[in-house]
Protein backbone atom coordinates (compact mmCIF):
# COMPACT_ATOMS: atom_id res chain seq x y z
CA UNK A 1 0.00 0.00 0.00
CA UNK A 2 1.70 3.55 -1.10
CA UNK A 3 0.99 5.65 1.45
CA UNK A 4 1.76 9.47 0.61
CA UNK A 5 3.51 10.79 3.10
CA UNK A 6 4.02 14.37 2.30
CA UNK A 7 0.50 15.01 2.53
CA UNK A 8 1.00 14.40 6.25
CA UNK A 9 3.29 17.35 5.90
CA UNK A 10 0.63 19.87 5.87
CA UNK A 11 -0.59 20.47 9.03
CA UNK A 12 -4.80 20.62 8.33
CA UNK A 13 -3.74 16.86 7.14
CA UNK A 14 -1.50 15.89 10.03
CA UNK A 15 -4.29 17.35 12.47
CA UNK A 16 -6.48 14.27 11.64
CA UNK A 17 -3.90 11.57 12.00
CA UNK A 18 -2.95 13.17 14.92
CA UNK A 19 -6.16 12.89 16.20
CA UNK A 20 -6.82 9.06 15.44
CA UNK A 21 -3.16 7.93 16.72
CA UNK A 22 -3.51 9.49 20.37
CA UNK A 23 -5.84 7.09 21.82
CA UNK A 24 -3.96 4.52 20.63
CA UNK A 25 -0.55 6.09 22.13
CA UNK A 26 -2.57 6.68 25.36
CA UNK A 27 -4.04 3.34 25.69
CA UNK A 28 -0.86 1.25 24.53
CA UNK A 29 0.99 3.54 27.94
CA UNK A 30 -1.25 3.16 29.92
CA UNK A 31 -1.38 -0.34 29.84
CA UNK A 32 2.53 -0.57 29.72
CA UNK A 33 2.59 1.94 32.58
CA UNK A 34 0.57 -0.34 34.92
CA UNK A 35 2.48 -3.36 34.14
CA UNK A 36 6.09 -1.46 34.31
CA UNK A 37 4.85 -0.72 37.65
CA UNK A 38 3.79 -3.74 38.10
CA UNK A 39 7.02 -5.10 37.17
CA UNK A 40 9.01 -3.13 39.76
CA UNK A 41 6.84 -2.96 42.65
CA UNK A 42 5.76 -6.29 42.65
CA UNK A 43 8.03 -8.84 41.23
CA UNK A 44 11.46 -7.18 41.36
CA UNK A 45 13.24 -7.79 44.63
CA UNK A 46 14.92 -5.45 46.38
CA UNK A 47 18.31 -4.46 45.83
CA UNK A 48 21.21 -6.28 47.66
CA UNK A 49 22.47 -2.72 48.43
CA UNK A 50 19.93 -0.29 47.61
CA UNK A 51 16.80 -1.89 49.52
CA UNK A 52 13.76 -0.90 48.05
CA UNK A 53 14.40 2.85 47.32
CA UNK A 54 16.22 2.16 44.05
CA UNK A 55 12.87 1.70 42.96
CA UNK A 56 12.83 5.18 42.12
CA UNK A 57 15.24 4.56 39.16
CA UNK A 58 12.55 2.64 36.95
CA UNK A 59 10.58 6.48 36.42
CA UNK A 60 14.53 8.63 36.95
CA UNK A 61 16.69 6.50 34.13
CA UNK A 62 13.82 6.47 31.67
CA UNK A 63 12.55 10.66 32.01
CA UNK A 64 16.20 11.02 32.15
CA UNK A 65 17.03 8.96 28.95
CA UNK A 66 13.83 10.92 27.46
CA UNK A 67 14.73 14.29 28.26
CA UNK A 68 17.95 14.04 26.20
CA UNK A 69 15.75 12.20 23.10
CA UNK A 70 13.26 14.91 23.23
CA UNK A 71 15.61 17.96 22.86
CA UNK A 72 17.85 16.06 19.57
CA UNK A 73 14.04 15.22 18.36
CA UNK A 74 12.98 18.87 19.04
CA UNK A 75 16.80 19.72 17.30
CA UNK A 76 15.97 17.87 14.50
CA UNK A 77 12.34 18.91 13.96
CA UNK A 78 13.70 22.78 14.58
CA UNK A 79 16.19 21.96 11.54
CA UNK A 80 13.90 20.51 9.41
CA UNK A 81 12.10 23.39 9.99
CA UNK A 82 14.43 25.82 9.04
CA UNK A 83 16.03 24.38 5.97
CA UNK A 84 12.82 23.19 4.00
CA UNK A 85 10.56 26.23 5.58
CA UNK A 86 7.58 23.01 6.56
CA UNK A 87 5.60 24.66 9.09
CA UNK A 88 4.45 21.43 10.79
CA UNK A 89 8.20 20.71 11.69
CA UNK A 90 8.68 23.85 13.47
CA UNK A 91 4.78 23.52 15.66
CA UNK A 92 6.22 19.89 16.07
CA UNK A 93 9.39 21.13 17.64
CA UNK A 94 7.43 24.03 20.07
CA UNK A 95 4.88 21.27 20.78
CA UNK A 96 7.85 18.86 22.13
CA UNK A 97 9.65 21.53 24.37
CA UNK A 98 7.24 21.67 27.46
CA UNK A 99 7.21 17.68 27.53
CA UNK A 100 11.22 17.65 27.53
CA UNK A 101 11.31 20.05 29.91
CA UNK A 102 8.61 18.42 32.21
CA UNK A 103 10.68 15.33 31.99
CA UNK A 104 13.93 17.09 32.75
CA UNK A 105 12.31 18.00 35.92
CA UNK A 106 11.07 14.92 36.75
CA UNK A 107 14.34 13.53 36.41
CA UNK A 108 15.88 16.22 38.72
CA UNK A 109 13.13 16.00 41.18
CA UNK A 110 13.42 11.72 41.16
CA UNK A 111 17.66 12.08 40.77
CA UNK A 112 17.28 14.38 44.37
CA UNK A 113 14.99 12.05 46.43
CA UNK A 114 17.43 8.86 44.75
CA UNK A 115 20.05 10.71 46.01
CA UNK A 116 19.07 11.65 49.65
CA UNK A 117 19.14 7.70 50.95
CA UNK A 118 22.25 6.80 48.05
CA UNK A 119 24.66 9.60 49.41
CA UNK A 120 23.03 11.37 52.10
CA UNK A 121 22.34 14.76 49.83
CA UNK A 122 19.82 15.86 48.23
CA UNK A 123 21.88 16.79 45.55
CA UNK A 124 25.35 15.68 44.39
CA UNK A 125 27.33 17.90 41.72
CA UNK A 126 27.43 14.21 39.26
CA UNK A 127 28.24 14.90 35.99
CA UNK A 128 25.02 13.31 34.72
CA UNK A 129 22.85 15.57 37.26
CA UNK A 130 24.48 18.66 36.47
CA UNK A 131 23.78 17.87 33.07
CA UNK A 132 20.37 17.42 33.54
CA UNK A 133 19.89 20.29 35.26
CA UNK A 134 21.79 22.35 31.81
CA UNK A 135 19.51 20.44 29.89
CA UNK A 136 16.66 21.92 31.55
CA UNK A 137 17.99 25.16 31.47
CA UNK A 138 18.30 25.10 27.51
CA UNK A 139 14.50 23.93 27.70
CA UNK A 140 13.17 26.92 29.65
CA UNK A 141 15.63 28.97 27.37
CA UNK A 142 13.57 27.58 24.14
CA UNK A 143 9.90 28.06 25.78
CA UNK A 144 10.45 31.23 26.96
CA UNK A 145 12.14 32.73 23.27
CA UNK A 146 9.02 31.36 21.46
CA UNK A 147 7.15 32.50 24.23
CA UNK A 148 8.10 36.39 24.23
CA UNK A 149 7.86 36.77 20.59
CA UNK A 150 4.88 37.82 19.13
CA UNK A 151 4.80 36.69 15.08
CA UNK A 152 4.46 33.04 15.10
CA UNK A 153 6.94 32.59 12.39
CA UNK A 154 10.01 34.68 13.81
CA UNK A 155 9.32 32.92 16.99
CA UNK A 156 9.27 29.42 15.18
CA UNK A 157 12.39 30.34 13.28
CA UNK A 158 14.20 31.91 16.30
CA UNK A 159 13.91 29.31 18.60
CA UNK A 160 14.42 26.44 16.26
CA UNK A 161 17.80 28.48 15.75
CA UNK A 162 18.36 28.65 19.30
CA UNK A 163 17.36 24.33 19.23
CA UNK A 164 20.05 23.80 16.43
CA UNK A 165 22.80 25.73 18.38
CA UNK A 166 21.72 24.26 21.67
CA UNK A 167 22.10 20.90 20.11
CA UNK A 168 25.69 21.48 18.65
CA UNK A 169 26.51 22.51 22.40
CA UNK A 170 25.36 19.83 24.48
CA UNK A 171 28.32 17.39 23.90
CA UNK A 172 30.69 20.29 24.53
CA UNK A 173 28.77 20.89 27.99
CA UNK A 174 28.10 17.57 28.71
CA UNK A 175 31.94 16.57 27.74
CA UNK A 176 33.15 19.89 29.88
CA UNK A 177 30.67 19.13 32.86
CA UNK A 178 32.35 15.54 33.09
CA UNK A 179 35.82 16.73 32.81
CA UNK A 180 35.09 19.02 35.46
CA UNK A 181 33.84 16.80 37.40
CA UNK A 182 36.60 14.11 37.08
CA UNK A 183 39.12 17.38 37.67
CA UNK A 184 37.22 17.58 41.53
CA UNK A 185 36.79 13.79 42.28
CA UNK A 186 33.40 14.57 42.65
CA UNK A 187 30.97 11.56 42.92
CA UNK A 188 30.01 9.26 40.20
CA UNK A 189 26.53 7.26 39.97
CA UNK A 190 27.19 3.44 39.96
CA UNK A 191 25.20 1.38 40.41
CA UNK A 192 25.61 -1.15 42.60
CA UNK A 193 28.57 -3.48 41.76
CA UNK A 194 25.93 -6.51 41.18
CA UNK A 195 24.78 -6.63 38.12
CA UNK A 196 20.99 -5.73 37.59
CA UNK A 197 17.81 -8.22 38.42
CA UNK A 198 16.45 -9.63 35.08
CA UNK A 199 12.91 -8.14 36.55
CA UNK A 200 14.50 -4.63 37.42
CA UNK A 201 15.31 -4.39 33.86
CA UNK A 202 12.21 -5.22 32.57
CA UNK A 203 10.52 -2.53 34.92
CA UNK A 204 12.74 -0.11 33.47
CA UNK A 205 12.55 -1.03 29.79
CA UNK A 206 8.59 -1.09 30.37
CA UNK A 207 8.68 2.43 32.10
CA UNK A 208 10.42 3.86 29.22
CA UNK A 209 8.07 2.38 26.64
CA UNK A 210 5.24 3.58 28.32
CA UNK A 211 6.55 7.46 28.73
CA UNK A 212 7.72 7.01 25.24
CA UNK A 213 4.23 6.50 24.20
CA UNK A 214 3.03 9.50 26.69
CA UNK A 215 5.22 11.88 25.48
CA UNK A 216 4.31 10.85 21.69
CA UNK A 217 0.61 11.10 23.14
CA UNK A 218 1.20 14.27 24.59
CA UNK A 219 3.09 16.00 21.92
CA UNK A 220 0.48 15.07 19.35
CA UNK A 221 -2.22 16.67 21.39
CA UNK A 222 -0.12 20.07 22.07
CA UNK A 223 0.44 19.76 18.11
CA UNK A 224 -2.96 19.68 17.38
CA UNK A 225 -4.07 23.02 19.27
CA UNK A 226 -1.05 25.09 17.84
CA UNK A 227 -2.64 23.62 14.24
CA UNK A 228 -5.58 24.90 15.01
CA UNK A 229 -4.45 28.38 16.82
CA UNK A 230 -2.81 28.94 14.06
CA UNK A 231 -5.32 28.04 11.20
CA UNK A 232 -8.56 29.76 13.53
CA UNK A 233 -8.95 32.18 10.59
CA UNK A 234 -9.44 29.17 7.54
CA UNK A 235 -12.51 27.48 6.19
CA UNK A 236 -10.87 24.38 7.64
CA UNK A 237 -10.57 24.86 11.38
CA UNK A 238 -14.41 26.14 11.37
CA UNK A 239 -15.19 22.84 9.53
CA UNK A 240 -13.02 20.90 12.53
CA UNK A 241 -14.41 23.03 15.53
CA UNK A 242 -17.93 22.44 14.44
CA UNK B 1 4.24 -11.67 46.66
CA UNK B 2 7.28 -10.33 47.70
CA UNK B 3 5.42 -8.01 50.71
CA UNK B 4 4.24 -9.43 53.80
CA UNK B 5 1.76 -7.06 53.79
CA UNK B 6 0.16 -3.85 52.42
CA UNK B 7 2.06 -1.80 55.22
CA UNK B 8 5.00 -3.53 54.54
CA UNK B 9 4.63 -2.29 50.83
CA UNK B 10 3.72 1.39 52.09
CA UNK B 11 6.63 1.76 54.26
CA UNK B 12 9.46 0.50 51.59
CA UNK B 13 11.75 -0.60 54.28
CA UNK B 14 11.38 2.67 55.75
CA UNK B 15 12.07 4.57 52.07
CA UNK B 16 8.68 5.26 51.99
CA UNK B 17 8.70 9.00 51.54
CA UNK B 18 11.54 9.00 49.22
CA UNK B 19 9.93 6.33 46.76
CA UNK B 20 6.54 7.52 47.08
CA UNK B 21 7.45 11.38 46.89
CA UNK B 22 9.28 10.20 43.22
CA UNK B 23 6.14 8.56 42.35
CA UNK B 24 3.50 11.13 43.11
CA UNK B 25 5.07 14.21 41.82
CA UNK B 26 5.58 12.51 38.62
CA UNK B 27 1.82 11.54 38.71
CA UNK B 28 0.64 14.66 39.44
CA UNK B 29 2.98 16.47 36.96
CA UNK B 30 1.71 13.77 34.53
CA UNK B 31 -1.69 14.47 35.04
CA UNK B 32 -1.52 18.59 34.90
CA UNK B 33 0.24 18.10 31.64
CA UNK B 34 -2.61 16.10 30.16
CA UNK B 35 -5.20 18.46 31.91
CA UNK B 36 -3.11 21.39 30.38
CA UNK B 37 -3.02 20.18 27.06
CA UNK B 38 -6.80 19.39 27.25
CA UNK B 39 -7.45 22.87 28.38
CA UNK B 40 -5.66 24.22 25.57
CA UNK B 41 -7.26 22.27 22.91
CA UNK B 42 -10.57 23.58 24.47
CA UNK B 43 -8.98 27.05 24.06
CA UNK B 44 -8.37 26.84 20.75
CA UNK B 45 -11.68 25.33 19.71
CA UNK B 46 -13.01 28.37 21.41
CA UNK B 47 -10.76 30.63 19.58
CA UNK B 48 -11.82 29.28 16.06
CA UNK B 49 -15.69 29.39 17.09
CA UNK B 50 -14.99 33.09 18.50
CA UNK B 51 -13.68 33.92 14.84
CA UNK B 52 -16.62 32.89 13.54
CA UNK B 53 -18.59 35.33 15.02
CA UNK B 54 -16.20 37.76 14.16
CA UNK B 55 -17.06 36.98 10.11
CA UNK B 56 -20.45 36.46 10.48
CA UNK B 57 -21.40 40.06 11.60
CA UNK C 1 39.47 42.57 5.65
CA UNK C 2 39.34 46.09 4.98
CA UNK C 3 35.54 45.98 5.69
CA UNK C 4 36.09 44.38 8.96
CA UNK C 5 38.56 46.90 10.02
CA UNK C 6 35.94 49.54 9.01
CA UNK C 7 33.01 48.17 10.99
CA UNK C 8 35.01 47.31 13.91
CA UNK C 9 36.71 50.96 13.82
CA UNK C 10 33.24 52.72 13.35
CA UNK C 11 31.68 50.87 16.01
CA UNK C 12 34.61 51.53 18.23
CA UNK C 13 33.97 54.69 17.57
CA UNK C 14 30.50 55.23 18.44
CA UNK C 15 31.64 53.51 21.91
CA UNK C 16 33.86 55.91 22.41
CA UNK C 17 30.91 58.14 22.12
CA UNK C 18 28.94 56.60 24.77
CA UNK C 19 32.00 55.96 26.90
CA UNK C 20 29.77 55.99 30.41
CA UNK C 21 28.47 52.60 29.34
CA UNK C 22 31.55 51.03 29.06
CA UNK C 23 32.22 52.34 32.29
CA UNK C 24 29.41 50.70 33.79
CA UNK C 25 29.94 47.45 32.59
CA UNK C 26 33.62 47.84 34.09
CA UNK C 27 32.40 48.74 37.44
CA UNK C 28 29.63 46.51 37.39
CA UNK C 29 32.25 43.68 37.41
CA UNK C 30 34.52 45.26 39.53
CA UNK C 31 31.33 45.54 42.28
CA UNK C 32 30.44 41.84 41.71
CA UNK C 33 33.53 40.24 42.24
CA UNK C 34 34.06 42.62 45.91
CA UNK C 35 30.77 41.79 46.93
CA UNK C 36 31.66 37.92 47.23
CA UNK C 37 34.37 38.23 50.28
CA UNK C 38 31.69 40.47 52.14
CA UNK C 39 29.44 37.55 51.89
CA UNK C 40 31.38 34.29 52.63
CA UNK C 41 33.68 36.28 55.00
CA UNK C 42 37.62 36.81 54.39
CA UNK C 43 39.51 33.85 55.27
CA UNK C 44 42.49 34.23 52.34
CA UNK C 45 42.35 30.42 51.74
CA UNK C 46 38.72 30.37 51.18
CA UNK C 47 39.28 33.31 48.93
CA UNK C 48 42.47 32.04 47.20
CA UNK C 49 40.61 28.93 46.05
CA UNK C 50 37.42 30.97 45.22
CA UNK C 51 38.61 33.49 43.11
CA UNK C 52 39.58 32.18 39.59
CA UNK C 53 35.41 31.15 40.06
CA UNK C 54 34.76 34.61 41.00
CA UNK C 55 36.50 36.40 38.39
CA UNK C 56 34.98 34.09 35.28
CA UNK C 57 31.54 33.95 36.74
CA UNK C 58 31.80 38.13 37.18
CA UNK C 59 32.76 38.63 33.98
CA UNK C 60 30.10 35.81 32.45
CA UNK C 61 27.31 38.28 33.72
CA UNK C 62 29.15 41.63 32.82
CA UNK C 63 29.37 40.58 29.66
CA UNK C 64 25.52 39.98 29.25
CA UNK C 65 25.36 43.75 30.81
CA UNK C 66 26.04 45.17 27.14
CA UNK C 67 25.07 42.75 25.01
CA UNK C 68 21.65 44.14 24.05
CA UNK C 69 23.40 47.01 23.02
CA UNK C 70 24.90 44.89 20.39
CA UNK C 71 22.49 45.25 17.18
CA UNK C 72 19.90 48.02 19.18
CA UNK C 73 21.25 50.42 18.47
CA UNK C 74 22.08 49.88 14.63
CA UNK C 75 18.52 48.19 15.01
CA UNK C 76 16.73 51.92 15.74
CA UNK C 77 18.43 53.86 13.59
CA UNK C 78 18.02 51.81 10.94
CA UNK C 79 21.64 51.27 9.93
CA UNK C 80 21.38 47.47 10.80
CA UNK C 81 18.74 47.15 8.01
CA UNK C 82 21.23 48.51 5.65
CA UNK C 83 23.94 45.64 6.55
CA UNK C 84 21.58 43.16 5.85
CA UNK C 85 20.71 44.89 2.11
CA UNK C 86 24.21 45.74 1.44
CA UNK C 87 26.30 43.38 -0.83
CA UNK C 88 29.13 42.41 1.26
CA UNK C 89 29.00 39.50 3.69
CA UNK C 90 26.72 39.78 6.61
CA UNK C 91 28.73 37.56 8.46
CA UNK C 92 31.95 39.89 8.18
CA UNK C 93 30.12 42.79 9.31
CA UNK C 94 28.71 40.48 12.41
CA UNK C 95 32.34 39.55 12.89
CA UNK C 96 33.62 42.90 12.93
CA UNK C 97 30.97 43.54 15.40
CA UNK C 98 31.61 40.84 18.00
CA UNK C 99 35.13 42.46 17.91
CA UNK C 100 34.57 45.45 18.95
CA UNK C 101 31.90 44.57 21.39
CA UNK C 102 34.76 42.54 23.08
CA UNK C 103 37.26 45.20 22.67
CA UNK C 104 34.88 47.72 24.45
CA UNK C 105 33.34 45.11 26.91
CA UNK C 106 35.52 42.07 27.27
CA UNK C 107 39.07 43.49 26.83
CA UNK C 108 38.63 45.77 29.80
CA UNK C 109 37.76 43.15 32.26
CA UNK C 110 40.74 41.07 31.45
CA UNK C 111 42.74 44.02 32.32
CA UNK C 112 41.05 44.74 35.16
CA UNK C 113 40.80 41.19 36.43
CA UNK C 114 44.67 41.22 37.81
CA UNK C 115 44.17 43.62 40.21
CA UNK C 116 40.91 42.00 41.51
CA UNK C 117 42.79 39.27 41.56
CA UNK C 118 45.13 40.57 44.07
CA UNK C 119 42.32 41.04 46.56
CA UNK C 120 41.96 37.39 46.52
CA UNK C 121 45.55 36.91 47.02
CA UNK C 122 45.73 34.99 43.99
CA UNK C 123 49.69 34.05 43.45
CA UNK C 124 51.46 35.32 40.38
CA UNK C 125 51.03 32.40 38.25
CA UNK C 126 48.01 32.16 38.44
CA UNK C 127 47.10 35.36 38.02
CA UNK C 128 49.20 34.87 34.45
CA UNK C 129 46.56 31.84 33.55
CA UNK C 130 43.56 33.68 34.37
CA UNK C 131 44.66 36.47 31.99
CA UNK C 132 45.55 33.94 29.46
CA UNK C 133 42.37 32.04 29.89
CA UNK C 134 40.16 35.05 30.05
CA UNK C 135 41.80 36.40 26.89
CA UNK C 136 40.53 33.16 25.46
CA UNK C 137 37.64 33.35 26.79
CA UNK C 138 35.65 36.63 26.87
CA UNK C 139 35.67 36.47 22.99
CA UNK C 140 34.28 33.46 23.24
CA UNK C 141 31.17 35.03 25.38
CA UNK C 142 30.79 38.27 23.08
CA UNK C 143 30.46 35.62 20.35
CA UNK C 144 27.75 33.55 21.85
CA UNK C 145 26.34 36.29 23.20
CA UNK C 146 25.84 37.88 19.57
CA UNK C 147 23.63 35.04 18.26
CA UNK C 148 21.54 35.41 21.65
CA UNK C 149 21.38 39.20 20.99
CA UNK C 150 20.34 39.05 17.16
CA UNK C 151 17.85 36.25 18.32
CA UNK C 152 16.31 38.63 21.25
CA UNK C 153 16.28 41.55 18.97
CA UNK C 154 13.78 44.52 19.66
CA UNK C 155 11.82 42.17 22.36
CA UNK C 156 9.81 43.04 25.14
CA UNK C 157 12.30 42.39 28.25
CA UNK C 158 14.91 41.34 25.71
CA UNK C 159 17.75 41.90 28.55
CA UNK C 160 17.20 39.05 31.02
CA UNK C 161 16.01 36.65 28.74
CA UNK C 162 19.29 37.24 26.59
CA UNK C 163 20.92 35.96 29.75
CA UNK C 164 18.63 32.70 30.13
CA UNK C 165 19.48 31.94 26.44
CA UNK C 166 23.06 33.00 26.37
CA UNK C 167 24.44 31.31 30.09
CA UNK C 168 24.02 28.04 29.91
CA UNK C 169 25.81 27.57 26.43
CA UNK C 170 28.86 29.74 28.13
CA UNK C 171 29.29 26.78 30.75
CA UNK C 172 32.15 24.77 29.03
CA UNK C 173 34.04 28.46 28.79
CA UNK C 174 33.57 28.54 32.57
CA UNK C 175 34.53 25.15 33.23
CA UNK C 176 37.43 25.72 31.02
CA UNK C 177 38.80 28.69 32.14
CA UNK C 178 39.11 28.16 36.00
CA UNK C 179 39.71 24.79 35.53
CA UNK C 180 43.27 26.24 34.03
CA UNK C 181 43.91 28.37 36.60
CA UNK C 182 42.88 25.59 39.16
CA UNK C 183 45.50 23.05 37.60
CA UNK C 184 48.08 25.67 38.25
CA UNK C 185 47.15 25.71 41.89
CA UNK C 186 47.75 22.28 42.18
CA UNK C 187 50.68 21.92 39.96
CA UNK C 188 49.44 20.41 37.32
CA UNK C 189 50.10 21.40 33.67
CA UNK C 190 47.30 24.11 32.24
CA UNK C 191 47.78 22.87 28.12
CA UNK C 192 44.86 20.75 28.23
CA UNK C 193 42.42 23.54 29.67
CA UNK C 194 43.95 26.07 27.63
CA UNK C 195 43.90 24.39 24.47
CA UNK C 196 40.40 23.11 24.71
CA UNK C 197 39.74 27.02 25.58
CA UNK C 198 41.64 27.52 22.39
CA UNK C 199 39.86 24.85 20.08
CA UNK C 200 36.25 26.41 21.45
CA UNK C 201 37.58 29.83 20.41
CA UNK C 202 38.43 28.82 17.06
CA UNK C 203 34.72 26.86 16.48
CA UNK C 204 33.20 29.87 17.47
CA UNK C 205 35.21 32.20 15.68
CA UNK C 206 34.10 29.55 12.60
CA UNK C 207 30.25 29.35 13.03
CA UNK C 208 28.88 32.13 15.63
CA UNK C 209 29.60 34.80 12.89
CA UNK C 210 27.42 32.88 10.08
CA UNK C 211 24.96 31.83 12.82
CA UNK C 212 24.19 35.24 14.18
CA UNK C 213 23.78 36.82 10.51
CA UNK C 214 21.02 34.04 10.47
CA UNK C 215 19.66 35.01 13.30
CA UNK C 216 19.55 39.20 12.45
CA UNK C 217 18.01 37.80 9.33
CA UNK C 218 15.22 35.95 10.90
CA UNK C 219 14.96 38.66 13.49
CA UNK C 220 14.56 41.30 10.51
CA UNK C 221 11.97 39.62 8.57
Amino acid sequence: MAINWFKYAAPTNFYGLAGKLIPWFAGFSLVLFAAGMYIGFFVAPADAQQGEFYRIIFIHVPTSILSMVLYMVMAGYAALGLIFNTRLSAMMASAIAPTGALFAFISLWTGALWGKPMWGAWWVWDARLTSELILLFLYLGFISLHASIDDPRRADRASALLAIVGSVNVPIIYFSVKWWNTLHQGSTIKFSGTSMHVAMQQAMFTMLAALWLYALAVVLARVRSIILERERHTHWAQEVAA
Amino acid sequence: MIWASWNDFWAMGGYGLYVWGSYSVVALVLLLEVRAAGQRQRRAIAQVHEHKEDTDI
Amino acid sequence: MKLLVLVIRRDLMLAMRRRADVLTTLFFFVMVVSLFPLGVGPEMDMLRKMAAGVLWVAALLSSMLSLGRLFATDYLDGTLEQMLLAPQSLSMLVLGKMIAHWMVSGLPLVLMAPVLGLQFDMSVQALGILIVGLLLGTPILSMIGAIGAALTLGLRGGGVLLSLLVLPLCIPVLIFGTGAVEAIANGQSVASHLSLLGAVLVLALVFTPWVTAQALRISME
